[in-house]
């Protein structure tokens, strides 16, 4: 057991430490810290893609056949957590971390050929279609139809709380071929091109003031049945796969410990609430990052278990889990900090388009983050689902 | 960075649950519990034989020299079987104060002994006034012509009846709370002057007050000759802590398992209680409050060897958060056995009683948060 890094990973660590240096501007970090989402806006994430692209460091968890930078669990921890500790912004995952390594997984060569390339240098950007407004956490359930019509399926159905829809030029989604049979069977996984005549993409407004889901619609589209992944009918397969991906992010603590910063500067500030010399205060700030310590330390856990080429088992829902109540926990502390700055509503968006406001910079994205992250217990499977999960594997019920 | 057990750890982790599972079953735990036995000398010879009692004490005075980390995991087997050592009381705390303090004569003298098995020691620290603050010690020590006289009274001193020594603390100059001033001291249990009052403890075990009425001590009674002794009481006071915690983690552990192999036994209208979803989302956040826990108590016993403000902020989180899960995990344990949780027919309750001794030992869930709020807001000054 050894709780320092290496000679080699504390030269990656200054290796990405001086690209993040060199890449990341004044604006970049600006723009993220006024960020009240966990997706980066697309006019902030694009460029910061491209630039992790041209340095090959966009894609982390690929092979290298694919694109990916090889790197060991203990740099992509050293990355991540580098990433958070300097306010970069995130790379929208949807292409990365979670169509890629379907693809990669399941897709054709050709399909390797199309696709992998676009997604890791940026050029295509990805939304995903798997909950709709009769199928949420019950994702199995799901209805849009693709009926096969010679070499196309015809799609008919909808899709909801589709992130950046309006942003993406392609979807992934899970649909159903088949309705004869348990309802896991008969789904099929599909690549679905946004600029499809017959697709209708509607807003969804959240209550942080963002325009971030869509639902989106869909008339007689017509898919090439070659952008089906796989088989037809086993779609739910590589969607539980990719759901793996989507939980199993594992790298969370970092971007928390600087969440919990940012309440402490507010609280150092001019905020007319609790300031930092409150015990009461204190005492929060010290339970809030007694969590994040523990989450932490579980992460390099995993971490050295995928290392040294340990199963860590069933973890990725305890993961979700924690980061998604600590991270509510957090941003909860904000605005009790902000005092009556709190009951300023800011409505234009992105924040870091305003030029002035009423309120300080550092205070802007305070409530919108606030009501943004109450989303967090919800998306990637609902933090009762994680718990009907731990139930099930953790504790062996 | 590998936070992997070595080989070496892996084979401490397994002969300590091999031995937990063989003497500190659930039915030799009933067995000893009826027999009204506390723990025998015949196990900690095995402790010695095992290489336990020499774990963490310096290779040069016949220890193996491992760190908190090898302790921990030791600690977490004993949780899992509810083991009552005077374990912590002699090896981390006694030995612990001797190791850092002691002059080289002392450490030579009493380190082997200890290691071997032949000497038991135990730590007379805490006192009533001073609640969890370890540097108000009003029990006094006054140099004389022959060496020192003690007079003053401690409490919650676990294990202290059956230890050949003790190590004392007590000021020697300054007022009651002040930092400097304070020297640790080798006191015959058996010395004259010296009064135990010895109940049952909490948990199992058993802890003493003890009284010091004109305690006369050789002049080579002062460890390591040390007048300013508070760093050490808080490096072994922190250490046996997160030794604690590790403890904690395994019996968090055993309440996890055994409520969830109940839940899944027993039926009420006509079904297993495992099938209700209120209950498995309360064991979900049981399972989860040991996660943390066990990440934690490693976390302490990383921070073991740190510089003070690090080690202790380290050790009062994880103290305070495992404080926290333990109460719940074992109050829940209690709750889903239903009627029979609340018997002593099952063992839960003797998890729940330990359990509430953890949370009270070196202080309790909001003590160790204010410690930890302190230290991060001198650190933030800094």
């Amino acid at each position: 057991m050894n709780f320092s890094f290496s000679d080699e990973e504390k030269a990656f660590r200054e290796e990405v430490r001086e690209f993040l240096a060199s890449v990341l501007t004044p604006d970049m970090k600006r723009a993220q810290g006024m960020t009240p989402s966990v997706f980066s806006d697309k006019e902030i994430s694009d460029p910061w893609h491209r630039a992790l692209a041209s340095k090959g460091w966009a894609a982390p968890g690929w092979p290298p056949e694919a694109g990916g930078p090889t790197w060991t669990p203990a740099q992509r921890w050293i990355f991540a957590t580098e990433c958070a500790k300097a306010g970069a912004p995130s790379v929208s995952p949807m292409g990365v971390a979670m169509v890629g390594p379907v693809i990669i997984r399941f897709g054709t060569p050709e399909q390797k050929a199309k696709y992998l390339p676009r997604i890791l240098n940026g050029e295509d950007y990805w939304c995903q279609g798997y909950s709709e407004p009769g199928s949420g956490s019950d994702l199995a359930s799901l209805k849009t139809r693709a009926v096969r019509d010679g070499d196309h399926y015809v799609i008919n159905g909808t899709k909801i709380w589709t992130t950046h829809a309006h942003h993406a030029n392609m979807m992934f989604a899970l649909v159903r071929t088949d309705d004869t049979g348990r309802k896991q069977e008969g789904i099929s996984f599909i690549l679905i091109d946004m600029t499809s005549p017959g697709i209708t993409i509607r807003p969804i407004l959240t209550i942080g003031g963002d325009h971030e889901v869509n639902q989106v619609f869909f008339d007689d589209v017509r898919v090439p049945v070659e952008n089906r992944i796989g088989e037809e009918g086993l779609g739910w397969t590589y969607g539980k796969y990719l759901l793996e991906f989507e939980r199993g992010g594992g790298i969370a603590a970092a971007r928390l410990r600087r969440g919990l910063q940012h309440v402490i500067e507010l609280a150092n500030g001019e905020a007319p609430g609790q300031p930092i010399d409150d015990p009461a205060l204190a005492m929060k700030i010290s339970e809030i990052e007694i969590d994040i310590d523990a989450l932490e330390l579980t992460e390099l856990r995993i971490m050295s278990a995928l290392q040294t080429g340990q199963n860590p088992g069933a973890v990725s829902s305890l993961l979700k889990l924690r980061n998604s109540e600590i991270k509510q926990a957090v941003t909860r502390l904000a605005v009790d900090v902000l005092g009556y700055d709190a009951l300023v509503w800011e409505p234009t968006r992105p924040l870091y388009g305003l030029n002035r406001a009423t309120l300080p910079e550092i205070e802007l994205p305070v409530v919108p983050e606030y009501l943004n992250s109450r989303a967090f217990t919800i998306f990637g499977g609902s933090s009762e689902v994680q718990r009907d999960i731990i139930a099930k594997l953790m504790v062996g019920l | 960075m590998d936070l992997t057990p070595t080989e070496e750890q892996r084979l401490l982790r397994e002969s300590a649950g091999r031995f937990v599972r063989a003497q500190y079953n659930a039915d030799a735990r009933r067995k000893r519990a009826e027999a009204g036995e506390g723990f025998s000398a015949g196990a900690w010879r095995e402790f010695a034989d095992l290489g336990w009692l020499a774990l963490p004490l310096p290779e040069a005075h016949g220890g193996l020299g491992g760190g908190a980390v090898e302790v921990g995991m030791l600690m977490e087997a004993f949780g899992e079987g509810l083991v009552d050592s005077p374990y912590v009381s002699t090896v981390i705390l006694g030995a612990g104060a001797i190791a850092a303090a002691g002059s080289p004569a002392q450490q030579a003298d009493l380190l082997p002994k200890i290691a071997e098995g032949a000497l038991r020691v135990a730590f007379a620290h805490s006192e009533r006034q001073a609640r969890y603050n370890l540097a108000d010690v009003a029990t006094h020590a006054v140099k004389d012509a022959d060496g020192w006289v003690l007079d003053g009274a401690k409490t919650a001193v676990l294990d202290a009846d059956e230890a050949d020594l003790l190590i004392v603390s007590a000021r020697i100059h300054g007022n009651r709370a002040d930092a400097k001033g304070i020297g640790l001291f080798i006191v015959p249990r058996d010395a004259e002057g010296v009064t135990l009052t010895t109940d049952l403890r909490l948990g199992g075990g058993k802890v003493s007050q003890v009284r010091l009425a004109g305690v006369r001590l050789g002049a080579g009674a002062l460890l390591g000759g040390l007048e300013d002794a508070l760093p050490v009481i808080e490096a072994v006071s922190d250490h046996a802590t997160a030794a604690l915690c590790a403890e904690a983690v395994g019996m968090m552990q055993t309440l996890v398992e055994t409520t969830a192999a109940y839940i899944k036994t027993r039926e009420q209208f006509g079904k297993p209680l495992s099938v209700n979803q209120a209950l498995r989302h309360r064991m979900a956040d049981m399972a989860v409050a040991v996660e943390e826990a066990r990440s934690l108590a490693l976390r302490a016993a990383l921070f073991a060897d740190a510089e003070p403000a690090a080690r202790a902020r380290a050790v009062s989180g994880a103290k305070a958060k495992i404080g926290r899960g333990a109460r719940f995990v074992a109050e829940q344990a209690v709750q889903l056995h239903g009627g029979m949780g609340v018997t002593e027919e099952l063992e839960i309750g003797a998890f729940l009683k330990r359990v509430v001794f953890f949370d009270a030992m070196f202080g309790g869930v909001d003590h160790h948060l204010k410690r930890h709020a302190a230290l991060s807001a001198a650190g933030r000054a800094a």
